[in-house]
């Protein structure tokens, strides 16, 4: 089998982006990531996103956006995974090199939920849960993150304000990414004091939905991944697990199951321990995700991820640096785009290009993205040539 | 509208008729091919006796379309006695206050509506405290 480098990475600000359109915000990315493995020959384009089809009532976007970029004759599909859809255009490239089958292909991540206004998005997102018997009760995905955390506080009973260590870190984080949508601190009083939107979720619990893309060039091409303008990156595992897609049909909703399998392969995969994990950049679509995540990982024990999260340092300099150019919470959240934002940031910190939020001579990350609650779990593990 | 996918679903929603296993007698809600239990095919249906606690509840500030005329709802996962857990509104709260751990009881109510005002009401299980 072929080893897949990573050798370009392009991405546009995360924001409302009224003016641009899904081809236009995926040229911008595409073009970044091209530019830098030195404009190579592009076999296959592989494009994740969540909404087209309902919000810009667009499919077989792959199609659309590759021809937009002047790519013709490509190999071109679409991956739709929830908010995990932008990691499965990843894995599902990463299956494609790593083959033999395709040898450079462009990864492509793009969002746009602005195509639609006013509470018919909650109904386009909603598609997310199952539904026939969540949706139809009148439960969206914010309404799922409520209930983790109501069962979560009764269960385990921690400080209310503690559960706000996560999206305060990512707005600590973000300040220094010039991409992010939101680049200024929030206080634990701020935190403390935000309005309700799910009680007891409030809204520095969840993450904003935003527009944006993300691409990545990869390939199984040694010499191009050695004459690109950037030291290359190899991704050493790539994993995929679901759970239940609605919470109600989980033995223990708390307990993120398909996290647990798909990091414990992926470490094993990639052939390294959490010792060696220099950044891990988590799912924090909502506060009680990343808390949930970590104990399911292994991090922490049940009950235990709001301290761990809360007392041990995760910035930039800390042991475990989490969310580090602002994650979900302050980068933005563009759905299905967002795994690729993620596996961007993370080339960011192993090139050491991540300027004031860079991770001491970070060799290996990790990343993981979520459909819904835990429903899809993608895993990628990178490191450093 | 989606008059199909709702008329299909009117067992399940108003009578909470899910299946119980033919092989090891699991309580299933909702139908579904597979015995999540087992493995073994399901198909025999079987009527719940609406009877459960609750799991955990969270209320609804914001609603998709179709749900708006009830906000601010509460929602919640109920822990039915057979079993299974379902997500259901709550209703005729009256002065009760919501706990997890307490129990409630099925009843059948308008759930959303359809379309515009000519669009279908739709109807099914929401959750009630237990009287007395």
């Amino acid at each position: 089998m072929e080893k897949v480098y990573i050798a370009g990475i392009g991405q546009t600000a995360v924001g409302e982006l009224w003016k641009r359109s899904l081809e236009s915000l995926s040229n911008e990315a595409i073009q970044g990531a091209l530019k830098e493995a030195g404009k190579p020959e592009v076999d296959a384009l592989y494009a994740g996103n969540l909404l087209a089809s309902a919000a810009s009532s667009q499919a077989n976007l792959g199609v659309k956006i590759a021809t937009n970029s002047g790519l013709d004759g490509i190999e071109t599909m679409t991956t739709e995974a929830g908010e995990a859809s932008g990691a499965a255009a990843l894995r599902l490239g990463y299956l494609a090199v790593r083959s033999g089958y395709v040898r450079t292909a462009l990864v492509v991540g793009v969002e746009k939920y602005t195509d639609i206004v006013g509470s018919s998005v909650e109904n386009v997102i909603s598609q997310t849960m199952d539904y026939d018997f969540e949706a139809m009760q009148g439960l969206t995905p914010l309404g799922q993150a409520g209930l983790l955390m109501a069962r979560y506080l009764d269960s385990y009973h921690p400080p209310r304000e503690a559960l706000g260590a996560l999206p305060i870190l990512a707005h600590a984080n973000a300040i220094n990414n010039p991409y992010a949508m939101y680049r200024r601190a929030i206080s634990t009083d701020a935190y403390h004091k935000a309005g309700l939107v799910c009680d007891p979720l409030n809204l520095y619990d969840a993450a904003p939905y935003a527009d944006g893309a993300a691409a990545l060039l990869i390939t199984s091409d040694e010499k191009l991944s050695q004459t690109a303008e950037k030291a290359p990156i190899e991704i050493t595992a790539s994993t995929s697990t679901i759970d239940a897609l609605a919470l109600h049909d989980r033995p223990d909703a708390l307990a993120f199951s398909a996290v647990t399998i798909s990091v414990q392969k992926a470490l094993a995969r990639a052939g390294v321990s959490w010792s060696e994990i220099d950044l891990f950049e988590l799912w924090d679509a909502y506060s009680i995700f990343g808390i949930l995540s970590v104990e399911a990982c292994g991090l922490a024990a049940h009950g235990e991820g709001w301290r761990w999260l809360a007392e041990d340092d995760h910035s930039p300099k800390g042991r475990l640096p989490l969310v580090t150019m602002g994650g979900n919470k302050a980068r933005g959240f563009p759905l299905g785009a967002a795994g690729v934002y993620q596996a961007v940031e993370a080339v960011q910190q192993l090139r050491g290009e991540a300027g004031a939020n860079q991770v001491d001579g970070a060799k290996t990350a990790m990343i993981q993205a979520m459909g819904g609650p835990a429903s899809n779990v993608i895993t990628h593990i990178f490191s450093k040539l | 509208m989606e008059i199909p996918r709702h008329w299909r679903l009117q067992k399940q929603r108003y009578g909470l008729v899910g299946e119980i296993c033919p092989h090891c007698s699991a309580k299933i809600f909702p139908a579904r091919d597979v015995c999540p239990e087992c493995g073994g095919e399901a198909k025999e249906p079987f009527r719940f006796s609406g009877k459960g606690s609750i799991y955990s509840y969270t209320v609804m500030n914001n609603a998709p379309v179709g749900f708006e005329r009830g906000l601010p709802y509460t929602i919640a996962l109920v822990k039915l006695d057979e079993g299974p857990t379902v997500t259901a509104q709550l209703t005729d709260l009256g002065a009760n206050k919501v706990e997890i751990g307490m129990p409630v009881q099925m009843v059948t109510r308008r759930i959303k509506e359809d379309g515009d005002e000519r669009g279908m009401l739709i109807y099914g299980y929401k959750f009630r405290p237990v009287m007395g």
